[in-house]
């Protein structure tokens, strides 16, 4: 059942945070499977990897606050047949094992799993030091990596699932805060499949993460004037789903891709780069634009960095200007 | 499947043989090449061949065998090195007589270790400073399936100079990791020049010991000592043992040893017919 249908408006219901999930669904893969293991830089507690801990201690590896060598050992762990997870805020994990995700799992080729938690500018009061607006570009930029930003609690679950199952490097990226639930338990998700969460013929809205749910909002304020948004949940930017890309800028001739990322090297340009090579179309580009967040808490972040529903909205309405 | 290591035992005579016919293959694969390095290929040339032909427990007919010891050249530059001793040992995708198309358009010997050309390797090294954090992930996971798996991780010296391997040598200590070794190829050269002019790194050993591995440190040329460093590493429990090697960049070929120049220069046809004269 799609989030949100022609009937029924989206409501913002706050699940678990998506790296809570991440952390749950950690544990229950440990209990599947002997050979998941995880790495940690001193942040297991805010990684939530700190349940796997508890109930597998012999299998948690504290590296401590050195995330270069945590993404080493954990290539290691792979190349002797481990399922190794490692994980830390993005920002860390993905800037400062950034070299090491290249040569010891991109180019080195391993199973290796990062996690990058605190993404985006949704973590709030910590400030811009803590908090990654790169990793999307960054990750994507790594040969053979998969690339993953689950909108919700079932999503995290099912993709992280996903990661463990797939043979090759992964990343997933998750959030701090308590994320709005798009999504059943039932729900099912297959890594590179874009999920269609909301019917519409005149616009796309192509999002992922937090942004799901605003795009979703974004989808009911437009409908309100009239116009029928698409929405499309892109929860894996590597490999992206170019079929339903080129299909949705082929039906609707209009796209808005709305990221929590830097607009330069996330989501928005790899689907810019789709829409180009299948059925070019007009489109707007809601994210952050060169510059840098503050401290405030979440939903004041969104809100002064143009990440809400109203940006989107607004995004929408340029876009169908121009299409006409 | 265990024969071709129990066969080994190797005599000091036998060792020195080999090990002069890999001199051999570096200088000719790099003057055919026209470019790698030969200085940090040739100091390593006795640590690699009594690791391949001595002491690991490995299966070239079986490369992939999940009990083996690894080998891993955190050094990647000096693949020339590695190429020739696996090539010497007999393993399939390391075929002797394609030793001199190394750096070749098309060859598997590329200018760095690249595990997609040859499988056989247990790592694709090369941007220095990694090798150690990827074996201590590989003793970790092999103590936790209580495999008798052994690691060893050679670095260059300069290569110490990456905060990483710090990063690696606290926290193998940390897991008291005692399957893991380190072998620091001291040859006292890197590419710029004398590496106490670039940045000094004395006192090596003691710095280790700091960290708290079980250190040693032994004339890397001399197949006597490699093997006794090696066994006492094999009997030290509880803690990680790193074997500081001294050694001599560009051993064995009189105008390259402690000339910073080869580092990185390919020997002239002239000096590679100087040099094959040297290691008859």
């Amino acid at each position: 059942m799609p989030a949100k249908t022609k009937n029924t408006k989206f409501e913002i219901k706050l699940g678990a945070a998506t790296r809570e999930a991440f952390g749950r669904t950690l544990v229950e893969l440990g209990r599947e499977n002997k050979d998941v293991v995880v790495v940690d830089a001193d942040l297991s507690k805010s990684t939530m990897t700190t349940y796997f801990a508890k109930e597998f201690p012999d299998r948690f590896f504290s590296c401590g606050i050195a995330e270069s060598n945590m993404v080493g050992v954990g290539a290691g762990l792979a190349m002797v047949g481990k399922i190794p997870f490692v994980a830390s805020f993005s920002v860390f994990v993905v800037n400062k094992g950034f070299e090491q995700m290249r040569i010891g799992a991109a180019y080195g080729r391993s199973n290796l799993k990062v996690v990058g938690t605190h993404s985006g500018i949704s973590i709030g009061e910590d400030g811009p030091s803590q908090m990654s607006v790169e990793e999307i570009g960054l990750a994507c930029s790594l040969a053979g990596f998969v690339v993953m930003a689950p909108a919700d609690e079932n999503s995290t679950k099912a993709l992280v699932r996903a990661a463990a199952a797939y043979d090759g490097p992964v990343f997933i990226r998750t959030g701090r805060p308590k994320a709005p639930v798009v999504y059943g338990a039932d729900q099912k998700f297959k890594i590179g499949k874009a999920i269609e969460v909301a019917a519409g013929r005149d616009i796309t809205l192509i999002a992922n993460g937090l942004l799901v749910a605003q795009a979703l909002l974004a989808a009911d304020v437009l409908e309100a004037e009239g116009v029928s948004a698409r929405v499309i949940d892109m929860h894996t930017v590597k490999p992206l789903d170019r079929e339903a890309i080129g299909r949705a800028a082929a039906e609707t001739g209009a796209i808005v891709v709305a990221e929590e990322h830097l607009v330069d090297g996330g989501l928005g340009v790899r689907v810019a780069q789709a829409v180009a090579e299948t059925n070019p179309c007009v489109m707007e580009f809601v994210g952050i634009h060169d510059r840098y967040a503050e401290s405030g808490n979440p939903d004041e972040m969104l809100e002064k960095y143009g990440l809400v529903a109203r940006d989107i909205a607004a995004a929408a309405r340029k876009a169908l200007a121009r299409k006409r | 499947m265990l024969e071709s290591f129990f066969h080994m035992a190797k005599s000091i005579a036998e060792l020195q043989d080999i090990a002069k016919r890999v001199r051999r293959d570096i200088v000719e694969m790099i003057a055919a090449a026209k470019s790698g390095h030969p200085g940090g290929s040739l100091s390593a040339v006795e640590i690699v061949v009594e690791l391949y032909f001595n002491h690991m427990r490995i299966d070239p007919a079986n490369p992939k065998w999940a009990d083996r010891d690894r080998f891993l050249l955190s050094k990647g530059h000096a693949a020339p090195v590695l190429y020739s001793v696996m090539a010497e040992r007999g393993y399939a995708d390391t075929p002797k007589d394609k030793l001199n198309t190394l750096r070749q358009f098309g060859s598997v010997f590329q200018g760095h270790p690249d595990r997609r050309f040859i499988p056989s390797l247990e790592a694709s090294t090369g941007s220095l400073g990694q090798g150690l954090s990827l074996g201590l992930g590989m003793a970790l996971g092999a103590r936790l399936d209580a495999r008798p798996s052994r690691f060893f991780v050679m670095m260059g010296d300069g290569e110490i100079q990456e905060g990483q391997i710090w990063e690696a040598a606290m926290a193998a200590a940390f897991h008291k990791v005692d399957n893991l070794v380190a072998i620091v190829d001291y040859n006292r050269i890197q590419l710029d020049g004398f590496v106490s002019d670039i940045m000094e790194i004395a006192p090596v050993a003691e710095k280790w010991r700091q960290f708290g591995w079980h250190t040693l440190e032994i004339d890397g040329h001399d197949f006597a000592a490699i093997e006794g460093a090696l066994a006492e590493a094999a009997a030290t429990k509880g803690k990680p043992t790193c074997i500081v090697a001294h050694t001599v960049k560009g051993k064995g070929v009189s105008f390259m040893e402690n000339n910073p120049k080869f580092h990185g220069v390919a020997p002239t046809q002239d000096e590679l017919k100087l040099a094959l004269q040297e290691l008859k």
